[in-house]
C-alpha cells in the first residue's frame, strides 16, 4: 500500500491539436477519471490516517444539558472525542454571518447540528464510539414557518445578533430584507386593463452531488495544517478554519483534491474545520467522509419560497407594473442567505421591461434545515413564479404566451427594477423565438407499426403496437396510452453572473512560461476549484491562445496562489479565466521586452508595436516570424500573477433598492415537451429544448454540456425534488430511496441552441453559462403540465397527488 | 459477526437451526442496505449464495418451481411466457444492477408491503415452499405475509422454492413510482386471468400493511363475467363493470400517507390501475381467442 | 476474514476483513482500487458497478465474503478487458485456448495462464495509457464532467455494447437506467455511448478518428 498522499497530479495537455479558445478542446482530467485514478477527496488516503466521524442532533431544536463522552473515549482504537469545549479558538463559523458554532454548544438549531466528533482507527469503531456519546437534550418547540418565526412571541434563533443586517431587519428572526421599489404601483395599476395575482410555492430542492463531503487533514511539521479537500472556494475555506484551528492563515495550506459535483453545497464548511481539529489534536492525520444520509444533513440545502406575486397589464399586453412578496426560509443559519435575498429581490421581475414595481423578498431564520447555495441562488425561485404569472397573463389576455413575453421582453438598454441599464445584448425575444421554432417532437412515439420482433416483448400482456417505453410510467407499465395527453410551455429566465452589490469579486492567476525538453511551455497556477465544469479545460485552452503554445500544464488549486474567488455565480471562466487571460499578457510583455532587449538590434520588427506569440514563435501581425519562442526565453522562465477584477458593483440601496448592483446577466429559454397521464397524474417530458446566449463558448462542448446538466438539475425540481421536512422541523427523506434526482429514464431530449453575443465588458465577450439553464426550465415543464391537464399548478415540485385531485 | 457460508442446502438448514438469529443474504439488495446504514448488525450472516439448487428453476406442468435465489433478471429473460406478472413485476424492480442480484426468494423474506413480486405472486397463485431441519412445508402466499415487514417464517426455515402457477391466461402488472427507475412502488398491482376455471385473481401492493388480494373484487368480476355471458360471447368488457372492478380494488385499500405519497392517491391509483389492467388482460384473451379462431387482431 | 477473489485477472487475498463489509469497501480501503465509487451505499446510484462474474452489480450491496473465489472487474481494469476481449475475437487460437479452461465460467473469467498476460496500468495521463473503447468515447463525446458517475457509467456501458452491439436509444436508457448523474443530463453520455458502439461496428478499438463537437 502506497504511503502517499494522493493528490491529483498535474494535469497535461499533451496534444497535438491548436487547442484554443472556441475549439471542443478535451478535458485534461479525462483520462484519469475514466481510468478511475482520478483523486477524488474521498479516495484519498494516508499512511497513519485516523478516520473522523461526527455525532449529529436527532433533534431540531433542543438545550444541550450535558455531554457526557467518557464511555466513548474508553473505547478501544478511539484517539479523540471532542465537544465545544475542546474548542482551542475561534467556535463560529460562516460565509457572510459568522453565527454557526463549529459544534453545538448548548443548543441545537437544526435536525443534524454536529455536536461532537470522534477520530478512531476505523471507521466502524469511530461510530461505534459515537454512539456511545450521551447527550443530555430537553427538547423545545420548532420555529418552523413564517408564523412562527415573525409571530408574538417568537422564539428567537440568535437573540444576540449583532451582524450588519441586524440593525435594518424588521425582526431578528429576518436574516435579511431587501425591497425594490420604483415608479408608481397605484397609479399604474389604475390603468390597467388586466390583473393576475397568484401565491406560488417553491419546494427544498438539494444539491445532491454525488461525490460526498470529505477531505484529508494532515497536521504539518511547522505546526500548520495541510488540508486536501473538495470545495468550492478555498480561500474562504482557509479564512474560515485559521481562526477556529487558532493559526495564522499562512500556516492552514489547502490543497483542492477531486471534486464530485458541488452546485452551492460545497460553498460552506462541512467537514473541513472537525478533520482539522482532530487532526491538531491527535497530531495525525484525519479523515472524514460522510455517507448519503450524513451528507443530506451535512450540507445547506436551495432555499423553499413561499412567493406572492401580482401583475397589471394594458389590453395589448404591455406590463405596467408588478409586485411581489417572496419569503425564503433559510434555516437554523445564515450561510447565504442575504446574498440569496438580494439576487430573489433585484431578480423578481424577470427578464421583462416593467417601469413600476414594488418587490420585497426576505430570508427567515427557522430551526428547518439551513439552506444556502443551489445553483440559481434565489432566481430560479423568482423565475418559477413570474413565468407562472406570465401564462396567467397571458391567458387573461387571450394572448399566446410566447408573444406576451416577447412583446415585454427586455433588450440592451433596459433599464432594470433596480435601476441598473441593461449594457450589453440582452436577446430575450430571440431566445424564445428560437425555442418555439423548433419542430415539435412527434405525438404518440409509443405507438408502434407492428411489434419489433428481435426486442423482447415490451408491449406486455399481448397489447399489440404499444412501446411502453415512450409513455408515462414507462416500463412500470401503468399506461398503455390511457388518459395520456400532450403539453407544450414555455419560460425565459435571467439570472446574474458574479458576486455582486459591492462583493470585491476577483481572481488571481499565476502564468510561466518556460522551455521544457526544447519547446516552450505554459505552467497556469490558480486556486479556483474545478468541480466538473471544466475550468481546467478553458485555462489551457485560453494559454494557448494568449501564449501561442500548445503544451500548458494545470497546476493543482490549492492556497499558495491568490483567491480565484468560489466556483459558484456562475464566474470562474470570467473571473478566472479572466486572471489568466491578463496573466498571460503580461507575461507576453515581458517576453517582448526581453526580445527587444536580446534581439532588438537583429530585426527590425522588434520595433514593432504588434508582435504576437503564435505556433511557438513570436510573429508580427503580419505573419513574419521573428522568433523562436524558445530562443527568446532561454533558460530563465517569465512568470506573472496577477489579480483581475470587474467592473464594481454596489449595495442595493435598503429602501428602494436601486443600484448598480450586478455585473453581467445571462438569459436562457426553454420550451418543454410533456405526456402526462391524467388520470394517475404521471409526467414524462418528451423534450426539453434549451436557447442560451453564451456571449463567446470558449469550449462549445463544454458549453452545451453544462446547458443540459442545469436543465436536467431543474426538470428535477419541477417533477420529482424535495427535500420534505415535517412539523417538527425534521428531514424526512435523507436518502436517496426518497429524495429523487432524474434517472437516464427520466429525461428527455435536450437540444440546445447556443448563442454568441458578446458582452463587451466580459473577457473575450463571454457570459456565465452555469446557472441560467436551471431557472427557465422548472417552470416550462410546469407550464407544458398545465397546457396538458388545465390545473392551476402552482407549487413545484408537481405531484401526482396535484394532478389528480388527490 | 461471523460470516457463515454454507456449501449447500443441507449445510444450510444446519447452520439456521444452530443460529435462528443469523440474517439469510442472498442477492443483498436489502440486507446490504441496513449492514452499510447501521441499521441491522445481526451476530451471523447466512450466505446462500453457495447453494446452487436455489438459483435453478424447473417448468413443470401446472407450476414453475422457482429457486428462491433466481434474479429477476433471468425471470425476464426466461420466464416471461410461463410467468408474464412476474417477469412484468421482476422488470420494474430498481435497476439493471439490482435485477441481476436481486429475488423473489429476498423479496419474500424482507417481506415488504412495496415488494414487486407480491402482487404477481398472488394474482397467479403460488406458494412458498420453506424448510428446516425439521422438515418441509408449503406455505400458500396468501398466508405468507403476516404484517409489516413479517412473514409467516419460523427462525429456522429457510425459502427453498417458490411453486408459481404457469399462465394460463393474460397476467398483467403495473406500478406507480414517481421516477422512471430505482424506485419504490407507491402503489402496485397486479391481476391474472385463469379462463381454465373462469376466475380472475387480482392483487394490490403497498396499499396495506401487507400485499393483499382483492377478493371482493375477484368475486364481483368472476361473477359479473359469468351472467353476461363474457367469456362465450368474447365481447369488450363494459365500462361499468370496468369501475365496479376499480372502486372495489379501491376500497379494499388499507393505505398510509408517507414521504412517498398520500393514502387518498394511492386509493385512487389503485382503481385506475385496476381498471386498466383488467381491460388489458381481457382484450388480450379476447385477441387471443379470436386469433385461434381466425378471427380480426384486436387492438 | 480472509477473502480470496479475482480482481482485474489477478488473484487477491484480504485479510482482517470485517463481515459486515462490502465487495465495494473491500476494493477501496483494502485492495488500493478506489476507482468505484461511494455515493450512496444503497444500490440507488450504481457509482460502485462491477462485473461479478461478467454481471453488472452494485459492489456496495455485495457482502465481501460472498466474493470468495469470484471474479471481479472494476473500472481500473476495464481497458485490459477490453483488450482480451478484442484479442478473443480476434485470435481463433487464443479464443480455443481458453474455451476448455474450466476457469472461464461465463466467458469473463480469466485462467491462471491468462493472468500472466495481464498488463500492469499505465503510468498516468499522456503516457499512452491504453483505453477501453468506451473509455475514449466519454472523453471523446464530452460524457465526463465531475466523472464520479463515470466510473459506473464505464462498467455498465461496456457490458451493454458486449451484450447488444447496436443498442437503440431506448435500450441504452434502459441499460443505464441505474447509474446517476448530476451533472451531464445523461445526453452526452447516450452520445459516447452510441459513438462506442458505432466504433465497435465499424472496425478495432481506437482506429476511429474523434469525432469533431457538434
Amino acid at each position: 500500500m502506497a504511503d502517499v498522499t494522493r493528490t491529483p497530479t498535474d494535469l497535461t495537455q499533451a496534444s497535438a491539436t491548436r487547442g484554443g479558445i472556441g475549439e471542443s478542446t478535451l478535458r485534461p482530467d479525462g483520462t484519469l477519471k475514466v481510468t478511475g485514478e482520478f483523486a477524488y477527496s474521498s479516495d484519498l488516503w494516508h499512511e497513519d490516517m485516523l478516520w473522523g466521524c461526527t455525532l449529529r442532533s436527532p433533534h431540531a431544536h433542543a438545550e444541550i444539558r450535558s455531554v457526557d463522552v467518557s464511555e466513548a473515549l474508553k473505547t478501544p482504537g478511539v484517539h479523540a472525542v471532542l465537544t465545544h469545549d475542546d474548542l482551542p479558538a475561534e467556535t463560529h463559523f460562516g460565509l457572510e454571518i459568522r453565527d454557526q458554532p463549529v459544534l453545538a454548544k448548548d443548543r441545537v438549531r437544526y435536525h443534524g447540528e454536529a455536536v461532537a466528533i470522534v477520530a478512531a482507527d476505523h471507521p466502524e469503531t469511530a461510530r461505534r464510539a459515537a454512539a456511545k456519546i450521551r447527550v443530555d437534550y430537553a427538547e423545545l418547540p420548532p420555529v418552523h414557518d413564517e408564523e412562527s418565526a415573525l409571530g408574538d412571541g417568537a422564539t428567537l434563533l440568535h437573540p444576540g445578533r449583532a451582524d450588519h443586517h441586524a440593525g435594518h431587519v424588521p425582526h431578528p428572526n429576518i436574516v435579511h430584507r431587501q425591497p425594490v421599489r420604483r415608479g408608481d404601483v397605484a397609479a399604474a395599476k389604475a390603468r390597467a386593463d388586466v390583473v393576475v395575482a397568484g401565491d406560488y410555492e417553491v419546494g427544498m430542492q438539494d444539491q445532491a452531488f454525488l461525490g460526498p463531503e470529505s477531505g484529508l487533514a494532515v497536521p504539518a511539521e511547522d505546526g500548520g495544517m495541510d488540508l486536501y479537500i473538495a470545495t468550492q472556494w478555498l480561500h474562504v475555506d482557509r479564512d474560515q478554519l485559521a481562526p477556529v484551528l487558532g493559526l495564522p492563515p499562512e500556516k492552514v495550506r489547502l490543497t483542492l483534491s477531486g471534486v464530485g459535483g458541488a452546485f452551492g453545497a460545497r460553498e460552506d464548511l462541512s467537514m473541513q474545520a472537525h478533520a482539522c481539529l482532530l487532526a491538531q489534536v491527535t497530531d495525525r492525520p484525519v479523515k472524514i467522509v460522510y455517507n448519503r444520509y450524513e451528507s443530506f444533513f451535512g450540507h445547506v440545502h436551495r432555499h423553499p419560497a413561499k412567493l406572492h406575486y401580482e401583475h397589471g397589464a394594458t389590453r395589448d399586453g404591455q406590463l405596467l407594473y408588478m409586485t411581489c412578496r417572496i419569503v425564503l426560509d433559510g434555516g437554523a443559519y445564515a450561510s447565504s442567505s442575504p446574498a440569496v435575498v438580494g439576487n430573489a429581490a433585484s431578480l423578481s421581475a424577470g427578464p421583462y421591461a416593467v417601469d413600476n414595481v414594488d418587490i420585497e423578498a426576505l430570508a427567515l431564520y427557522t430551526n428547518n434545515p439551513p439552506c444556502g447555495a443551489m445553483r440559481g441562488f434565489g432566481a430560479v425561485q423568482a423565475c418559477f413564479a413570474y413565468e407562472a404569472q406570465m401564462d396567467k397573463l397571458a391567458a387573461a389576455l387571450e394572448m399566446d404566451p410566447v408573444e406576451l413575453r416577447q412583446r415585454n421582453a427586455m433588450t440592451q438598454g433596459t433599464l432594470l427594477p433596480t435601476g441598473q441599464r441593461v449594457d450589453s445584448p440582452a436577446p430575450v425575444a430571440e431566445i424564445l423565438r428560437r425555442v418555439k421554432s423548433r419542430p415539435l417532437p412527434p405525438e404518440k412515439q409509443w405507438e408502434t407499426s407492428a411489434p419489433d420482433p428481435s426486442a423482447p416483448d415490451r408491449s406486455t400482456g399481448g397489447a399489440r403496437g404499444v412501446d411502453v417505453r415512450a409513455l408515462p410510467g414507462g416500463l412500470s407499465n401503468t399506461t398503455h396510452g390511457e388518459g395520456v395527453v400532450r403539453g407544450v410551455g414555455y419560460a425565459v429566465g435571467i439570472k446574474n453572473v458574479g458576486f455582486s452589490e459591492g462583493f470585491d469579486d476577483y481572481s488571481t492567476a499565476r502564468v510561466r512560461l518556460e522551455v521544457v525538453g526544447g519547446e516552450p511551455v505554459a505552467m497556469v497556477h490558480t486556486a479556483m476549484a474545478e468541480v466538473g465544469q471544466g475550468g481546467v479545460t478553458v485555462h489551457a485552452q485560453i494559454a494557448r491562445t494568449e501564449l501561442g503554445v500548445s503544451g500548458v500544464t494545470i497546476h493543482p488549486a490549492d492556497t499558495q496562489v491568490g483567491s480565484a474567488g468560489s466556483t459558484s455565480a456562475s464566474r470562474q471562466t470570467y473571473m478566472t479565466g479572466g486572471a489568466i487571460k491578463a496573466a498571460c499578457e503580461a507575461v507576453r510583455e515581458k517576453v517582448l521586452e526581453r526580445g527587444r532587449a536580446e534581439f532588438g538590434s537583429y530585426h527590425p520588427a522588434w520595433a514593432h508595436a504588434e508582435l504576437l506569440l503564435e505556433g511557438g514563435k513570436v510573429v508580427t501581425d503580419g505573419g513574419e516570424v521573428v522568433a523562436d519562442l524558445a530562443e527568446v526565453l532561454g533558460s530563465s522562465a517569465i512568470e506573472e500573477e496577477v489579480e483581475f477584477r470587474h467592473r464594481p458593483t454596489e449595495a442595493f440601496d435598503l429602501t428602494t433598492g436601486q443600484g448598480f448592483g450586478h455585473v453581467q446577466y445571462s438569459f436562457a429559454a426553454h420550451r418543454a415537451v410533456v405526456e402526462v397521464d391524467t388520470e394517475l397524474g404521471l409526467v414524462k417530458v418528451v423534450e426539453l429544448a434549451c436557447a442560451q446566449d453564451v456571449g463567446k463558448a470558449l469550449n462549445p462542448l463544454s458549453a452545451v454540456g453544462q446547458i443540459q446538466g442545469g436543465t436536467t438539475q431543474g426538470l428535477g425540481l419541477a417533477v420529482m425534488e424535495e427535500i420534505l421536512v415535517d412539523p417538527a422541523a425534521k428531514v424526512r427523506n435523507p436518502s436517496f430511496t426518497d429524495y429523487l434526482i432524474p434517472t437516464i429514464l427520466d429525461t428527455p431530449t435536450i437540444p440546445v441552441d447556443v448563442l454568441e453575443l458578446a458582452d463587451e465588458h466580459a473577457p473575450y465577450g463571454l457570459r456565465g453559462i452555469g446557472e441560467a439553464p436551471t431557472l427557465s426550465s422548472t417552470p416550462a415543464v410546469v407550464a407544458a403540465v398545465r397546457n396538458a391537464t388545465g390545473l392551476d399548478l402552482n407549487r413545484v415540485p408537481v405531484r401526482p397527488e396535484h394532478l389528480t385531485g388527490t | 459477526m461471523e460470516f457463515l457460508r454454507p456449501a449447500d442446502w443441507q449445510e444450510a438448514l444446519a447452520a439456521k437451526a444452530e443460529h435462528p438469529a443469523a440474517v439469510p443474504i442472498a442477492g443483498g439488495t436489502d440486507v446490504m442496505v441496513e449492514l452499510n446504514f447501521d441499521h441491522r448488525r445481526p451476530g451471523h450472516l447466512l450466505d446462500l449464495n453457495r447453494v446452487a439448487e436455489l438459483h435453478e428453476w424447473e417448468v413443470g406442468e401446472e407450476y414453475v418451481r422457482l429457486g428462491a435465489s433466481v434474479p429477476y433478471a433471468r425471470i425476464i429473460e426466461r420466464l416471461r411466457a410461463e410467468l408474464p406478472g412476474l417477469a412484468l413485476a421482476a422488470h420494474t424492480v430498481g435497476s439493471p444492477q439490482i435485477r441481476n442480484r436481486g429475488s423473489v426468494g429476498g423479496n419474500l423474506g424482507a417481506a415488504s408491503p412495496a415488494g414487486d413480486s407480491h402482487p404477481p405472486l398472488l394474482a397467479a397463485g403460488a406458494e412458498v415452499e420453506a424448510e428446516s431441519v425439521r422438515g418441509t412445508r408449503r406455505i400458500p402466499v396468501e398466508d405468507f405475509y403476516t404484517g409489516v415487514k413479517r412473514n409467516a417464517l419460523a427462525d429456522d426455515e429457510l425459502i427453498k422454492w417458490v411453486h408459481v402457477r404457469k399462465a394460463t391466461g393474460p397476467q398483467q402488472f403495473a406500478k406507480i413510482g414517481t421516477r422512471n427507475a430505482m424506485v419504490i412502488a407507491l402503489c402496485g398491482f397486479a391481476v391474472a386471468l385463469h379462463p381454465e376455471d373462469r376466475t380472475v385473481q387480482a392483487a394490490v401492493g403497498s396499499a396495506a400493511p401487507t400485499p393483499f388480494r382483492a377478493y371482493a373484487a375477484e368475486e364481483f368480476v368472476t361473477a359479473a363475467l359469468a351472467d353476461a355471458g363474457l367469456w362465450d360471447s368474447g365481447a369488450p368488457l363494459p365500462e361499468s363493470l370496468l369501475r365496479r372492478f376499480g372502486e372495489l380494488c379501491s376500497g379494499a385499500c388499507n393505505p398510509i400517507d408517507d414521504v412517498r405519497g398520500s393514502a387518498r392517491y394511492r386509493r385512487h391509483a389503485v382503481g385506475v390501475m385496476a381498471r386498466r389492467t383488467l381491460g388489458w388482460v381481457w382484450d388480450a384473451h379476447r385477441g387471443a381467442h379470436s386469433d385461434d379462431e381466425g378471427g380480426a387482431q384486436c387492438a | 476474514m480472509r477473502v480470496t477473489f479475482t480482481v482485474n485477472g489477478r488473484r487477491h487475498e484480504a485479510d482482517d476483513v470485517w463481515e459486515g463489509e462490502s465487495l465495494l469497501y473491500v476494493l477501496r480501503e483494502r485492495m488500493g482500487l478506489p476507482g468505484s465509487k461511494n455515493a450512496c451505499e444503497q444500490g440507488e446510484c450504481g457509482s460502485c458497478t462491477v462485473r461479478l462474474d461478467g454481471l453488472p452489480v452494485c459492489a456496495c450491496l455485495v457482502a465481501a465474503g460472498q466474493v470468495e473465489g469470484r471474479d471481479v472487474v472494476t473500472v481500473e481494469g476495464l481497458a485490459d478487458y477490453a483488450a482480451r476481449r478484442e484479442e478473443r475475437a480476434g485470435n481463433a487460437e487464443f479464443a480455443g485456448s481458453n474455451a476448455n479452461d474450466p476457469a472461464s465460467g461465463a466467458g469473463s473469467g480469466a485462467s491462471a495462464a491468462d493472468e500472466q498476460r495481464w498488463t500492469p496500468k499505465g503510468a498516468g495521463p499522456g503516457s499512452g495509457t491504453r483505453l477501453a473503447p468506451v473509455q475514449q468515447a466519454f472523453i471523446d463525446a464530452g460524457a465526463v464532467q465531475c466523472g464520479f458517475c463515470t466510473p459506473g457509467l464505464l462498467v455498465a456501458a461496456d457490458e451493454l455494447i458486449e451484450r447488444n452491439a447496436r443498442p437503440s436509444d431506448a435500450d441504452i436508457r434502459e441499460a443505464l437506467s441505474g447509474n446517476l448523474c448530476r451533472c451531464t443530463g445523461y445526453e452526452k453520455i447516450l452520445d459516447a455511448v452510441r459513438l462506442a458502439a458505432a466504433r465497435a461496428d465499424s472496425g478495432p478499438a481506437g482506429s476511429a478518428e474523434p469525432e469533431e463537437a457538434r
